[in-house]
């Protein structure tokens, strides 16, 4: 069975659609990577695969539901007062969703949570006050709290985003190894492919309502990248790096679950 | 009369065990409130129990319930009305406002006795009686045991809300649910410390607390301490000089604010 399957998958605003006929499925163990400009509908599929967005027509399936997601946000700048050490926040990503105080079990929860720290190897810094760490530290730690819970599926938003290239290695091969040992399937949506190009199995690209999924070589090459951005683009391979040369596919991207739904 | 005779006095129990029971709910709620930022809509809230209390003088029905019912209805008020945190402040501040005016018109239509009106201002506990104390009792009863159910997936969608959504917690109506119980809790606090100086049980323990360490739990201990000691020595110290009972709990709270920091601004330049 898929971890993720999308049968004719659309989604639309009013007149606006962001994608139609979406079939993807990513099966257990898989690294996709999903790639696209601005508004090109990266969070929303994201959003749908979460539940936080219906689609407009097409089947959306995820195996194991919420509780079995661990989804990776991007890092972003924590008050430096803020209450949080980063053990909790792993904590929260074990049982945070349960209800009540959460009294029972309280050393198994611990050996548990002791392990995910271990295990991205944040055990020196895990009982410092998180707001006071630096982005990469956070990152290993947001990658325990996702580890945490034994997702079957991982959603990762632009988890190396900010991060310098030590770090963004760091994080990425922390991804990768959890997926390799536990045949976890990884959707990464991204605007920089190539410090996850390595790990990628395949690639989601979506532009402007079109989309094309394929290994990295079948959909990162002029001929398809032209045809998806309906303009002439270059793609060139430098060393082991992929460069795209105008689509303007590289801005920054400042979005987040929250601030979206509030929105909607 | 001597401090210890004064502590023989009913009244002057009833107050102790009034203020001993909101301390423990202020407390306990405080670093929520402080992490979520919300310290604007308790001041907001605490209005709107004072228009309540305001209404209910007229009405001639019991204060305690007049403003149990204004921070309630203000608390849903402030959970639909600001549904982007960014018109959370704007909002606050515009039903502040009209509420304030209206309970003050409520007011100067109240014939009865003045110091009824003063108190719903600046606290009354020692008018505090046993029918009050019940209500107290019982509503604080009611906070704790729905804050325990709902607190770990609370606390997740305060500290971590994008993470919390995508693991399936109720973020939004968990935030509305906690509005009502900081409403409930606030009307509380205006029996004994009055509108305008709810945030002093609230907010100055808890971010007093959150200055001397990183830990949640640790944190709310010492938040439910401060405000225990801000709540009833507060009312231990007004005792013998005849002070407001409501200056001493705000200027207890606010020397242990100014300690944790200095405590805080020590520690971190330690490390």
């Amino acid at each position: 069975m898929s971890a993720i399957s999308l049968r004719g998958a659309r989604l639309s605003y009013g007149d606006r659609v962001l994608w139609d006929g979406l079939d993807l499925d990513v099966e257990p163990g898989e690294f996709l990577a999903v790639l696209g400009p601005n508004g090109s509908g990266k969070t929303s599929l994201m959003r749908v695969l979460l539940g936080l967005q219906q689609l407009s027509s097409g089947t959306v399936a995820v195996a194991g539901g919420n509780h079995a997601i661990g989804y990776i946000p991007q890092q972003r700048a924590l008050e430096q007062s803020m209450t949080l050490r980063g053990r909790d926040l792993v904590g929260l990503g074990l049982d945070g969703y349960r209800w009540g105080l959460g009294l029972r079990n309280r050393r198994e929860r611990r050996v548990r949570v002791d392990e995910a720290i271990a295990a991205v190897g944040a055990s020196r810094y895990a009982d410092a006050p998180l707001g006071q760490l630096s982005g990469g530290e956070q990152q290993r730690l947001r990658v325990a709290q996702a580890l945490v819970g034994d997702p079957r599926v991982m959603l990762c938003d632009e988890p190396l985003l900010s991060l310098d290239l030590a770090n963004q290695r760091v994080v990425s091969e922390l991804i990768d190894k959890r997926r390799r040992e536990a045949d976890t399937a990884v959707l990464f949506v991204t605007h920089e492919l190539n410090p996850v190009l390595p790990l990628v199995d395949r690639v989601l690209y979506l532009v402007g309502g079109r989309f094309r999924v394929g290994k990295p070589d079948e959909v990162m090459n002029s001929a398809t990248l032209s045809e998806l951005y309906r303009t002439p683009v270059e793609v060139v391979r430098v060393r082991d790096q992929i460069l795209v040369v105008g689509a303007g596919a590289c801005e920054e991207q400042t979005h987040h679950l929250a601030a979206s739904e509030a929105a909607s | 009369m001597s401090f210890l005779d004064l502590l023989e006095l009913d009244f002057v129990q009833t107050a102790l065990i009034a203020a001993a029971v909101l301390g423990l709910v202020a407390g306990v709620l405080g670093p929520l409130v402080v992490t979520r930022k919300m310290a604007f809509a308790v001041h907001g809230t605490s209005e709107l129990a004072f228009t309540g209390g305001a209404a209910a003088l007229l009405l001639g029905i019991s204060v305690g319930y007049g403003a149990l019912a204004g921070s309630i209805i203000a608390a849903v008020l402030l959970g639909v009305l600001s549904r982007r945190e960014s018109d959370r402040d704007s909002v606050i501040g515009a039903i502040l406002a009209f509420g304030l005016g209206m309970g003050i018109l409520m007011l100067s239509l109240y014939k009865g006795r003045s110091k009824n009106k003063f108190g719903l201002l600046t606290g009354q506990i020692v008018g505090v009686d046993s029918t009050d104390l019940e209500l107290l009792v019982v509503s604080s009863i009611a906070v704790l045991v729905v804050l325990a159910f709902i607190y770990r997936p609370l606390f997740f969608s305060s500290v971590d809300p994008d993470v919390a959504i995508s693991r399936g917690v109720p973020v939004r109506g968990l935030s509305i649910v906690f509005a009502v119980l900081v409403g409930v809790a606030t009307a509380l606090s205006v029996q004994v410390v009055g509108a305008l100086l709810v945030l002093a049980l609230m907010i100055t323990p808890a971010a007093a607390a959150m200055r001397l360490t990183a830990s949640p739990v640790r944190a709310t201990v010492l938040s439910v301490v401060f405000a225990e000691v801000a709540a009833v020595g507060g009312i231990l110290l007004s005792l013998q000089p005849g002070l407001p009972v409501s200056a001493l709990v705000t200027a207890v709270s606010f020397v242990i604010y100014l300690v944790c920091r200095g405590i805080g601004a020590v520690q971190r330049r330690s490390t």
